[in-house]
C-alpha cells in the first residue's frame, strides 16, 4: 500500500513533520499498542501451550516425572510404530471422511430445498427449523439422544422390530461391526445444518439471471446445478469442508459418550488415542507426541484452508 | 491527547493480561493476615452430600481449631481427578485433597503425597482405629474415610416369576437364575458393564468374583493373570452366560449408570452394584422390590467372602505448607463421631471401626449389607496398583475380545498379563 492510499488521518499520524524526533519513535510505537493485547492473549493461550506441548512430546514422561529426561523423538517413532496408533488413524479417516461427504451432500440437498421456489415461505420456514434443531444441542445431549434411541431396548430398535426389518434387538454402539457406523451416523446428524445454513446463503448470492439465461438457452435442471450452482458455490463449499475435516479429526466428546473407543477398539479416534494415553497411562510424553502429530495434520489441513481462502478473496 | 489515552489503555490491558496469564490457575495454600491458615480440601465428595453437610462438618472442625480455616474446593469425580493430576504436576495441589486408591500408587510415584505414616507418628494419632490404609513400601499415603461396598442386587419380582426360590449364593444357581429370569422374555438375568471409557466394570463386575471365592488376580503384589485358574474360571462361567444370552444386551459400551438404569427399570434380574445406589433406585422407582446379598462365590467355597469395595479416601499434598494442620483434618474426619456423621449422609460404611452410622440400623436393606460386609472381606486388589484404570482397561479389551469369541480365554489372560506387567515396570 503506497502512502498516498492511506487515509488523510492516517498520514497524518504518521507524519515525521509534526514531532521532530522522540515523536517518530512514539508514532511507530503507537500501532505495537494496539496489537498487544491481541499478541498476548495469543502467546498466552497459543503459543505457550502449544511450546510446551511440543517440549513434553521430547521429554521422558514428564508431569509424572519430576525430573524428566530429553529423549528426542523416541516417543515419536514408539507412537508410529504401535499399531493402536495406525487403527486409531484408520478408524478417524473413515469417521472423518465419511462425515464430511454426508454433511456436504445432506447440507446441500436441504439447503436447495429451503431456496426452491415450489415451496411458500412459510413451509420452508417450518424446515429450515427442524432441519436446524440437531445443531442447538450441545454434544452431552446428542450422546445421551443418541445412547438411549440406539440402546438394544431403544425405540430404533422398537421401529426396526415392529416394522419386521429386523428380528432381534441390534446391539448398534455396542457391536464390533456396527458401532463405527453408528457413531459416524450420529455425527452427520449433529453437523449437517451447518454445511445447510452457510450453503444456504452461498444459494441465495447466486443471482437469477443466470438460472434464467441458462433456461432460455435450454439447460436442463441437472446442467444448471452442475454448471452454475456447483461452480458459484465452490469457493463455500471448499472453505467448510476443510474446516469440517479439522473440526471432525479433533471430535472426542462424543466419541467418549457413546463407544469411549470401543467395542474391541473399533471406534478408537485419534482423539479418544491421546486422551487414553495422557489421562489413563499418565504418559505425557507419549500423549504430547501423539497431541503434536494431530496437530502438524491440522496444520496442514489449515493450510490448504487459508489458501482456498485467499484464492477466494 | 486521544491517541495517547487510546496508548494508554493498550498497555494497561496488556499488563493486566501478561498478569492475569502469569498468575492464573495458582491455588497455593495460603496464610491470611492475622497468622490464620487456609487449607485448601479438593474433594468430589461435596456434590455426592446432602447440601451443606460438608460444609458444616467443616465449621465444626473451624471451631475446634481456631486459626485454621477450610476452603473447600468441590468438583464431579472425574474433573477432581484431573485438578489433583494437574495440582500435583504444578505443585499447587490443595493441601489436603480426596483420593481414589486406584490414583495413589501413581501420585506417590510423583512425590505429590505426603507420607502419613509421619503425619500419625507426629500427632500421636491412634492407627488402631482405622479399618483401613492405602499402603506402599510400609508407608501410608491415603486412608480410607467412607467405603462403598458392591453387593449383589436381587429384583425379587423378576426372580418370583422365574420361579426362582432363592436368592443364588453360588455360580451354579446364579447361572441358572439368570437364565431363568432370561427366559420369562420380561428381563435379561445379569447385566455386566464393559465400556472401556470407564472400565471399573472389570473391577467390580467381573473381579469381584474372584476375589468372592477367595481368589486373587496377583501373586506378591504382581500381575498373576497369565495360568491363573480362579481369573480364567470366572471368565469362562462369565462367557457361558454371555452365549446364553442371559446378559442384557449392549455390554461392551454400556456404563455402570446404564446399569443402574437397567436394574431400576426391571428390565434386569440382578447386577452387582454400589450401595450409595440404594437411595437412587428407589427415588427412581418406588415400586422395585429388590434386596442384596452376598456376591455368590465358587460351588463348594465355604471360606470368607471378599466383596469389592470403593472408598472416599484422604490424603495430604506433599507441597503442602502446613502438613500437621492438614492432618489435624484428616484426623477430625477420622474421628469416631465425625466419621460416623459423615457416612450417615454418604450412606456408606465407616473408615473408623468405632463408628456406626445410623442408617445402618434404620433400614433393612443396609442393615442387611451391613451384616454381609462385616461376615466378608472389603477387598479391592486394584487399589494402590499403578495405572489401575489402564490396567482395567486393558484387561477390559482383552476380555471384550474374548467374549466376542476372537480368542481364548488363555489368550485373552497371557495378553493381559504382558499388558499388564509393562505397565508395573512403567
Amino acid at each position: 500500500m503506497t502512502s498516498a492510499s492511506l487515509p488523510a488521518r492516517v498520514q497524518q499520524l504518521g507524519s515525521p513533520t509534526r514531532r521532530p524526533g522522540s515523536g517518530k519513535a512514539k508514532t511507530t510505537l503507537v500501532p505495537y499498542g494496539y496489537l498487544t493485547p491481541t499478541m498476548v492473549l495469543l502467546v498466552v493461550l497459543m503459543v505457550i501451550p502449544i511450546v510446551m506441548v511440543i517440549s513434553y512430546s521430547l521429554m521422558d514422561n514428564v508431569i509424572m516425572k519430576k525430573n524428566p529426561q530429553f529423549v528426542a523423538f523416541k516417543h515419536y517413532s514408539d507412537i508410529l510404530t504401535s499399531e493402536s496408533f495406525w487403527t486409531a488413524v484408520t478408524n478417524t479417516l473413515f469417521f472423518t471422511g465419511v462425515s464430511v461427504i454426508a454433511h456436504l451432500v445432506i447440507g446441500l440437498a436441504f439447503a436447495m430445498m429451503l431456496n426452491t421456489g415450489l415451496l411458500g415461505n412459510r413451509t420452508k420456514a417450518i424446515f429450515r427449523t427442524i432441519y436446524v434443531l440437531p445443531w442447538l444441542f450441545t454434544v452431552a445431549i446428542i450422546a445421551v439422544l443418541w445412547r438411549l434411541l440406539l440402546e438394544p431396548n431403544g425405540v430404533v430398535n422398537y421401529l426396526l422390530m415392529a416394522g419386521h426389518l429386523t428380528g432381534t434387538q441390534v446391539e448398534w454402539l455396542s457391536q464390533p461391526e456396527t458401532a463405527l457406523f453408528a457413531v459416524t451416523f450420529i455425527n452427520i446428524w449433529s453437523g449437517y445444518p451447518f454445511y445447510m445454513t452457510s450453503l444456504l446463503a452461498g444459494l441465495q448470492g447466486i443471482p437469477a439471471d443466470y438460472y434464467e439465461a441458462a433456461q432460455v438457452d435450454g439447460a436442463s435442471p441437472w446442467q444448471r446445478f452442475t454448471s452454475i450452482t456447483l461452480p458459484q458455490l465452490k469457493p463455500i463449499i471448499i472453505s467448510m469442508a476443510l474446516l469440517d475435516f479439522i473440526w471432525t479429526t479433533q471430535q472426542f466428546a462424543l466419541i467418549w459418550m457413546t463407544t469411549g473407543g470401543g467395542p474391541l477398539g473399533t471406534t478408537e479416534m485419534l482423539s479418544t488415542y491421546t486422551y487414553k494415553l495422557a489421562f489413563s497411562k499418565y504418559q505425557f510424553g507419549t500423549a504430547s507426541a501423539a497431541a503434536v502429530i494431530v496437530l502438524v495434520i491440522s496444520m496442514i489441513l489449515a493450510f490448504f484452508y487459508v489458501r482456498a481462502q485467499k484464492a477466494r478473496d | 491527547m486521544r491517541k495517547k489515552y487510546l496508548a494508554g489503555i493498550a498497555a494497561v490491558a496488556a499488563a493486566a493480561l501478561a498478569m492475569t496469564g502469569c498468575t492464573g490457575g495458582g491455588t497455593a495454600p495460603s496464610a491470611s493476615s492475622g497468622g490464620d491458615v487456609t487449607l485448601e480440601f479438593a474433594q468430589w465428595w461435596e456434590p455426592e452430600l446432602p447440601a451443606g453437610s460438608l460444609r458444616a462438618l467443616m465449621d465444626q472442625f473451624e471451631s475446634q481449631n481456631p486459626g485454621i480455616k477450610v476452603k473447600l474446593i468441590s468438583g464431579p469425580y472425574a474433573s477432581t481427578k484431573e485438578q489433583v493430576i494437574a495440582g500435583a504436576a504444578a505443585g499447587t495441589m490443595s493441601d489436603v485433597v480426596g483420593l481414589d486408591g486406584a490414583w495413589v500408587n501413581d501420585f506417590v510415584k510423583q512425590g505429590s503425597l505426603a507420607n502419613l505414616s509421619d503425619l500419625m507418628k507426629s500427632a500421636n494419632f491412634d492407627e488402631s482405629q482405622l479399618a483401613a490404609q492405602v499402603k506402599l513400601n510400609g508407608s501410608t499415603y491415603m486412608i480410607p474415610v467412607a467405603n462403598f461396598v458392591y453387593p449383589m442386587f436381587v429384583n425379587e419380582d423378576l426372580l418370583k416369576t422365574a420361579n426362582v426360590a432363592k436368592v443364588p449364593s453360588n455360580r451354579t444357581e446364579f447361572a441358572a437364575a439368570a437364565a431363568a429370569i432370561t427366559k420369562t422374555g420380561k428381563a435379561s438375568g445379569w447385566v455386566l458393564p464393559l465400556d472401556t471409557a470407564t472400565p471399573n466394570g472389570i473391577q467390580n463386575d467381573v473381579m469381584s468374583w474372584v476375589w468372592a471365592s477367595g481368589g486373587s488376580m496377583l501373586k506378591d503384589g504382581q500381575p498373576n493373570l497369565a495360568g491363573n485358574a480362579e481369573v480364567k474360571d470366572v471368565m469362562t462361567f462369565i462367557k457361558g452366560m454371555y452365549d446364553a444370552g442371559s446378559i442384557a444386551k449392549g455390554t461392551f459400551t454400556m456404563k455402570e449408570q446404564d446399569k443402574v438404569n437397567e436394574f431400576t427399570n426391571g428390565r434386569v434380574g440382578m447386577m452387582i452394584d454400589s450401595l450409595a445406589h440404594v437411595n437412587l433406585i428407589r427415588e427412581q422407582n418406588k415400586d422395585l422390590k429388590f434386596s442384596v446379598a452376598a456376591i455368590p462365590a465358587a460351588d463348594g467355597y465355604s471360606g470368607k467372602r471378599g466383596m469389592p469395595y470403593a472408598s472416599w479416601g484422604i490424603g495430604v499434598a506433599g507441597n503442602s505448607k502446613h502438613p500437621a494442620e492438614a492432618f489435624k483434618l484428616v484426623s477430625f474426619l477420622m474421628g469416631k463421631d465425625v466419621n460416623a456423621t459423615l457416612c450417615n449422609s454418604a450412606h456408606a460404611f465407616p473408615g473408623n471401626t468405632q463408628s456406626v452410622p445410623d442408617f445402618v440400623n434404620a433400614d433393612p436393606i443396609f442393615k442387611q449389607a451391613f451384616e454381609i460386609y462385616q461376615a466378608g472381606t472389603a477387598t479391592n486388589e486394584f487399589t494402590g496398583l499403578p495405572v489401575a484404570e489402564d490396567l482395567m482397561r486393558s484387561f477390559d479389551e482383552q476380555f471384550q475380545k474374548y467374549l466376542a469369541g476372537k480368542q481364548s480365554a488363555d489368550e485373552a489372560l497371557t495378553a493381559s498379563q504382558s499388558a499388564w506387567e509393562s505397565s508395573f515396570k512403567g
